[in-house]
Parts: C-alpha cells; structure tokens; sequence
C-alpha cells in the first residue's frame, strides 16, 4: 500500500498565477473552502513576466474605445475561428477586472488627469493596454497574490499534480506531491479548476520556464476532456537571439509600442512590404505616419511593426532566409533611433521601458538607448487548450474547470498582445465563481484508492528501475532536450506535412524512452525525477499540437503551412478537437463552429 | 571549448560538502546556465530553483563567490574563471537540499501585515484619480521580485537570526509601499515598531546594496518608516496635535 495523506476542499485551484489566483479569490467569496496548488513559490509564476500590460477598454486615452472595438479586434486577430461568447464576455468584463485591482492596490501608470494610462499595442485600435512600464505581469501577480493570501485560500507552494481522479463521469480531485520531501498528497474536491500555463518547454526555443510542461491540458486529456484549437501555437516575434544562453527571452512588444522599428541588415523597414489586406485600411503606409501614431496622434494609423504576432514573426523568418538578417540570424529591432525625433530619447528609453534596458545591459552587454537589438521569434503562447464552456468555463468532464492559457476559445487562431492578462482577470473570476456554485451544488465525489495506487506507483517507476538494476539507462533530460529540438524542427513556426508525419513517428520513439527512463537519488527535492513525470505531460501536449497541424490543411493565425499558404474557408468554419479515445489513442475530430448572432455580426461589419 | 570549475554546495537538512564539476563554458553564459548543463549531464538531482531566467521572478538567488546574487543575472565573463566559482544557498534561511533553501518564513512575515485599505473613490464609477508624480516612490518599491536577498544579507536575520523578532528589509519595503500608497488609509507604524522590529535595523545598507532590482531600500523605505515611528511615538506636542487632526487623513493627492 502506497503512503499518502489526504486533504479536502469544495474548490482545489491547479496553478497559481493569474488566473489561478483570480479563481481562487472568486471561489472562496463564493463561501466555499478553496486549496491553491503552485508548482513554484507563489508569486513566480509566468505572469510575473508578462510586461506590455492588460487589454482592457477603459477609453482612458482615447474615447473613441468601447468593448465592440476591442471585441471586434479580438476576432479580426484570431482569424474568426474564436469562440466569439468569449470574445464577447471578455470584451465587456475586462475593464472592471482591471478597476478591481486597482481597488486591491495596483499602482498603474497614470494619465495626466491622474486615471489608468493605456499604451498602444499590437492589433488593438486605440492604446488599451493598462501597464506599469514594462513589468505590468508583476504588478498584476503581486496584487492578486497580496490581496489573495487574506481571502482564506490554502495555498501549497512547489506542489505538483500528477494526475485528476474521477467518480464516474465526475471529478473527485487530484493526485499530487510536494516537491521539498516527495510526499504524495490526495486533494479530494467537489471542484478543480485548471490554471496550469500553457507548454512553451515543448520546443528548444521559448520564452517560458521550466514549468510550462502542458501539465494542465494533459492532466485534464487523460480525465476524458477536449482540447481544441491545439495547432495553434504563438511564436512571439521578438525574442532575445545573442547571446546564445538568453536564446528565447522575450522583448516586449512595447518596444514597438514606444516607436520601436524593425530593420533589416540593410536598414530597409521590411515590414512595410507585407500588410495583409484586412488591415491594409489600419496600418500606416509611410514611417512619418507610424511615429505618430506611436506618440498619440488620433489621425495616424499604426505602423506595420504592430501588426499581429504572427504575421510579424513570419516576416522576420522571411527576412532572414532570405538572406538579410542580422548577424546571428534574426532582424534588428531599433527603438534608440528615436532620439532624432525626441529630446533627452534615452532617459525616455529608460523611463518606459527599464527591465528592457536592464535585460539588455545585464545579459548582453548592449544599450538600447545607443544600439539597435537582434531578435528572432520565441515560442511564447498557445492559443489552444481545454475546451470550456464560455460562461461557466467548465469543460465536458463534470466539475472540471479550466482558465487562462491551459483554456481555449478567446483567443482563436493568434492572441493579440495584452489580451492574455485580461483573460487570466475575466475568465478566472468566471471559473471560481461557477467551481464554486458548482461545489455547493454537487457535493463531493469518492476517491478512488486503486486510481491512487497505480498513479503512485506509475511516478515512481524511474526509481523502481535503477533498484531493479538498470542504472545505466537514460536519464530524463536527454528525452526532453530531444524532445524539444524535434518540436522545433518539425513543428515550429513554418510546417509541412512529410514534416509533421516525421514529427508523429518521432513522437512514438520519444514515448517508448520516456517509459524507460532512470533517476537517481531520492524523492526529495530532486529535479530529474519532476522532470521524467513531466514527460508526459510534454508528449501529450506535442502529439495534440502534431495531430491538430495536421489536420488543418490551410494557413491560419499562428498556423502556417508551407503546403497549404492560404486560408481556406471551409476550414475557417470549423474548429479541430482532441480526445482521447476508448482505446488510449488519441483522436481528433472536426467541428463547425457555431453561428455568430446577428447582434455581433453587426458589431464586426460596423469596425471595419 | 573553454571549462570552468563551480564548487556547488551539495547537502541537506543534516549537513553537506561542497562538490567540483567542470563543464564547458560560452560566450555570454550566467551561472544558472553552467548549473543547468550540470543538472541535465552530470547531477540530474541537483535541486535548485529558477523560473523565468531573465531576472524578473526572483527565484535563482544564492550565494556566488560568497555573494548573494540572482544565477540567471550573474555572467561569468564577471568572475575569475581561472578557480573555482562556489555556488552555495542563502544563509538567512534553512536548507533544504543543495542550492534550494526553506523561505517560507518570509511568506508567513506578509501575512501578517495588514492588507491595503484604499479610502473611497474619488469618481462616481468607482475610481480613483492620482498624480504619476506621487505614485512614483510605491512604484519603485513595487518593483520588488521577492528574491529575499535583502534578507539573506541582513546582518539582523543572517547573524543574529532574529527571525521571530524582525521582519527584515523585504517587509519594510513592502510596508513602506503600502504605508505611502497615495489611496491606502490603513496604519502600520505601531506593528512596524513592535512586531516588525524596524529598531533593529541600524541602516548599515547592506540590503540596498544586493537588492538585484535597485531599489533604494533604506533611504527610500526604511528609513523614512523609521522617522515617522519617531513622530509618532517619540514626539510628545506632536501627539498633542494628532490628537486634533488625524496623521493621515483621505490622503490627498495633487491632481
């Protein structure tokens, strides 16, 4: 028998970040007893990283903005296939979740008569993004975590779940271990709330930590739920190149925001080439008009720098293979160019943009305010992940939630810049508030002891092997590093078909090293051994993104086929849904997408 | 390629050595890259925590050459790299095993602070106006990472472990971010004098001084908090005064 303790709760919350954190303090004004499990220390999560700051039309700088403009944003950036409820509720609720923190002690940057300062962004219309210089993601963890840490919320640091346990059809909680001793723990709950993160350690070259591993989305693929949308994977166009150790660190768009420019090796303004014909009326057609639109001049149009995510990290792709990238193989990404146009440019640098300039001086060696950066796409984000239903952000396992990055739906096929903080901000007090209801409603499940022992006892198989003499097999990096290089390779950022079946044969080798890996030592505090459980997380996540790449046989958002260039409408009606099948395999279904109402359709033609 | 030698504490609750592993060294590197080519090649089970490695989360910090430093911000073409670079815990707190030490101290010193308590809106819609001139201070404070290398440092916690007695630089950071946050109404200077031990400090700076964010610890935080204890406190007419007229009030702002 397996040794393990055994907690109970109304609402177990998995992942402590923002959206974590926002559900945990819903979930417990709901009135009901609330556990919050954090793979780190709280507070590290990835929103910590998150700088340009959080999408929201408070119309504190521009009056022209309301929510159907950034509702209708939001669809034109994800290509359509969004599920538009989302983008609709998102839209409308966002700015109050922006007023609330204030009210719980966020301290925004300020407008001159004194309300939230809003900077522009990419694929947002008007400047709409509340910020704190270029740390907005610790502003906002900070807030939550401090107000959160009086709202009753257990919180258990650098926890790690490794499986969801079912009664029947329903959830009854989850299987975890600490991480200082190894001890397993049983969180029994009448509701869970996944707020794992997205799976960035999927590929070599990423912006995020060791944690986001996909746990969230496989954990909750093996409990029986949908994923949707999983192909599409956001490479951030701007990420740090040189030297190699800072490979994949993000540059915030802000950058660009401030009047930051792209070059080419030969000075040329690539993205002027390329504006794709749906924001051909939006998007500045000269240098002069861009700079002023990035100093707030209501007349001017933005400059192409600040098109979407996509289509800016597929024309720094194009530069380079083309042969006109910067020395270490990205483009330049130039904001000191502004001291021609405004005085005292690099204390102006240095005043909205400080961890930039820090990054770049500390890790590189190089002054922004002087010299223009080299930078290259990182993979950054995914679109793609549990479905969830858009009110209630429950997914078709009964009690199981899902918000925030390891949730699908808001963004569609490309995630504007911003529009990720205010997700965690609207859809996590969504989730809290119906666990919540949902737990009050439904009572508890039963644990089931077989499900816990085999789970147990799967974890510890790397162990079990070295004690059964086979110390000499491989140990879990190599299978995650090899992992990560063949992502790269044949699931990044351009993809093709031969390439992607490749990728699904490597996958099934790379399944069969991860049940034979080794680790040594003991159970507490041990790194390799959280690695080889993370495994497969990892794998399940890759073969969703493979399989949903393949099925769609067009180009869309933040999926590109070199096969297939263009979109294709009849696959811009449907979504691409994973499930795991009865037999463990995994399958992938297509589905229409619902009809949008004409209240919102009326909203989009009255944008364009 | 080039090698370099790091000297990494290995050890747990009950005691441990310093352990040598060479491994090949590039341009650019910082330490929590030479410690992660040990973990994944030579040491699978080396703990050690990091998440964002671009010196925003406040997670790698330890002790490097005998310094409190952030791995992921420290560079090698920093240090001598012709003996070994030591690699060691914080001092303040326990260990744990190997570079990982026990700080949850630190989260239960938060708790017990009293929580913002903002006055009431200034607007109709529920909002607040306030000057960017007056927020920049809170600002600078709120740029804190929660590293706990002020703490490390602190010769308060570190030698004297006065752990139960003081709340260390971290919190008077923290303190001081509420306690002139232009809307907070809530006052903090009496548990700051009792519980927090802010006395103890004898602002030798040492704080300000690790701090991997800048922030001007003791000329900006704790020493302001100190001189509005000794008004509070230690000043009898102004007592008088208070006695008609509140210290802090709606907390007004310029705009």
């Amino acid at each position: 028998m397996a040794n393990y303790e055994t907690l109970e709760f109304e609402v177990l919350i998995i992942g402590a970040g923002g959206a974590g954190l926002r559900a945990a303090i819903e979930a417990s004004a709901g009135g009901t007893k609330v556990g919050l499990i954090c793979k780190s220390l709280l507070g590290k999560a990835h929103t910590v990283m998150a700088e340009g700051g959080i999408a929201a039309a408070l119309a504190n700088v521009d009056d022209r903005d309301n929510w159907k403009v950034h509702f209708a944003d939001t669809m034109r950036g994800g290509q359509y296939i969004n599920n538009w409820r989302m983008a609709e509720l998102h839209a409308l609720e966002a700015p109050a979740r922006v007023r609330e923190l204030e009210a719980w002690g966020a301290v925004f940057d300020r407008t001159k008569d004194g309300r939230i300062l809003q900077r522009n962004f990419g694929g947002h219309r008007y400047p709409r993004l509340a910020h704190v210089g270029d740390r907005t993601g610790l502003e906002m963890i900070r807030t939550l975590q401090d107000h959160g840490i009086h709202q009753g919320v257990e919180v258990y640091m650098e926890h790690t779940i490794v499986t969801l346990l079912k009664d029947g059809e329903r959830i009854a909680g989850a299987l975890g271990y600490d991480r200082e001793r190894g001890r397993f723990k049983v969180f029994k709950a009448n509701a869970v709330v996944i707020a794992t993160g997205g799976i960035g350690r999927a590929y070599r070259i990423t912006s995020n930590s060791w944690e986001y591993t996909g746990d969230g989305m496989s954990l909750a693929y093996h409990a029986g739920a949908e994923l949707v949308d999983m192909e599409f994977v956001q490479f951030h166009p701007t990420g740090m190149i040189w030297p190699p150790s800072v490979m994949g660190i993000l540059v915030t768009e802000g950058v660009r925001g401030e009047g930051g420019i792209l070059c080419n090796n030969q000075g040329e303004r690539f993205m002027f080439k390329d504006i794709p014909d749906n924001y051909k009326s939006q998007t500045a057609d000269n240098p002069e008009e861009g700079w002023r639109y990035t100093q707030g001049d209501k007349d001017a149009r933005r400059p192409p720098e600040l098109l979407t995510r996509d289509h800016v990290a597929r024309c720094i792709l194009n530069e380079v293979k083309a042969g006109r990238g910067s020395p270490h193989g990205g483009v330049f990404l130039d904001i000191a160019w502004i001291k021609e146009k405004i005085p005292n440019a690099a204390e102006h640098i240095q005043k909205k943009l400080p961890s930039m300039y820090h990054q770049f001086m500390q890790l590189a060696n190089l002054d922004i305010t002087k010299e223009p950066m080299e930078v290259g796409p990182t993979t950054h984000y995914i679109m793609g992940g549990i479905r969830v239903d858009p009110e209630t952000q429950m997914s078709n396992v009964p009690g199981l939630f899902a918000a925030g990055e390891a949730a699908a739906g808001l963004h569609g096929a490309n995630r504007l810049g911003g529009n990720s903080l205010s997700d965690l901000l609207v859809f996590g007090k969504r989730a809290g508030e119906f666990a919540a209801k949902f737990a009050k409603e439904h009572g508890t499940g039963a644990i089931d002891g077989s499900q816990v022992e085999s789970a147990i006892g799967e974890s510890l198989e790397p162990f079990d092997r070295v004690a059964k003499g086979g110390s000499d097999g491989e140990g879990p990096y190599q299978v995650q590093s090899d992992l990560q290089e063949m992502m790269q390779n044949l699931v990044g950022i351009v993809r093709r078909e031969e390439e992607m079946a490749r990728a699904l044969d490597e996958l099934a080798k790379l399944w069969k090293r991860s049940a034979s890996v080794i680790v040594h030592g003991h159970r507490e505090y041990n790194p390799g051994w959280h690695t080889a459980i993370d495994l497969r997380h990892l794998l399940t996540v890759s073969e969703a993104i493979t399989r949903s790449a393949l099925e769609r046989k067009e180009s869309r958002g933040g999926h590109f086929r070199d096969d297939f260039p263009n979109k294709s409408a009849a696959d811009g009606k449907t979504n691409v849904v994973i499930q795991k099948g009865r037999d463990g395999s995994m399958q992938v279904e297509r589905e229409s997408i619902a009809e949008m109402p004409q209240h919102l359709k009326q909203v989009i033609e009255e944008m364009i | 390629m080039k090698t370099a030698v790091f000297r990494v504490w290995r050890g747990d609750t009950t005691g441990g050595k310093f352990v040598d592993y060479q491994t090949e060294v590039s341009e650019g590197m910082v330490v929590l890259d030479a410690i992660h080519r040990i973990q994944a090649t030579q040491a699978n089970d080396l703990a050690c925590r990091w998440n964002c490695k671009a010196g925003k989360c406040g997670s790698c910090s330890a002790e490097i050459n005998g310094r409190p430093k952030l791995m992921c911000m420290t560079r090698l073409d920093e240090l001598p790299l012709d003996e070994p670079v030591t690699v060691e815990p914080m001092k303040a707190f326990p260990r744990i095993r190997d570079l990982a030490t026990d700080v949850s101290w630190n989260f239960r010193v938060k708790k017990k602070i009293k929580k913002f308590k903002p006055r009431a809106p200034d607007a109709a819609d529920g909002t607040w106006r306030m000057a960017q001139a007056d927020i920049e201070r809170v600002q600078e404070f709120r740029k804190c990472i929660e590293c706990f290398l002020c703490q490390d440092v602190c010769h308060v916690l570190r030698e004297h472990q006065k752990h139960e007695e003081f709340i260390g630089p971290r919190f008077f950071v923290f303190a001081a971010a509420l306690e002139m946050h232009p809307l907070d109404t809530e006052d903090r200077l009496g548990e700051l004098k009792q519980a927090g031990g802010i006395g103890y400090c004898n602002i030798t700076k040492c704080c300000t001084k690790v701090c991997p964010e800048n922030i001007t610890i003791t000329d900006n935080a704790i020493i302001p908090l100190k001189e509005r204890l000794v008004d509070e406190f230690y000043d009898p007419l102004g007592k008088l005064l208070k006695l008609i007229r509140p210290r802090k009030q709606s907390g007004e702002s310029h705009v």
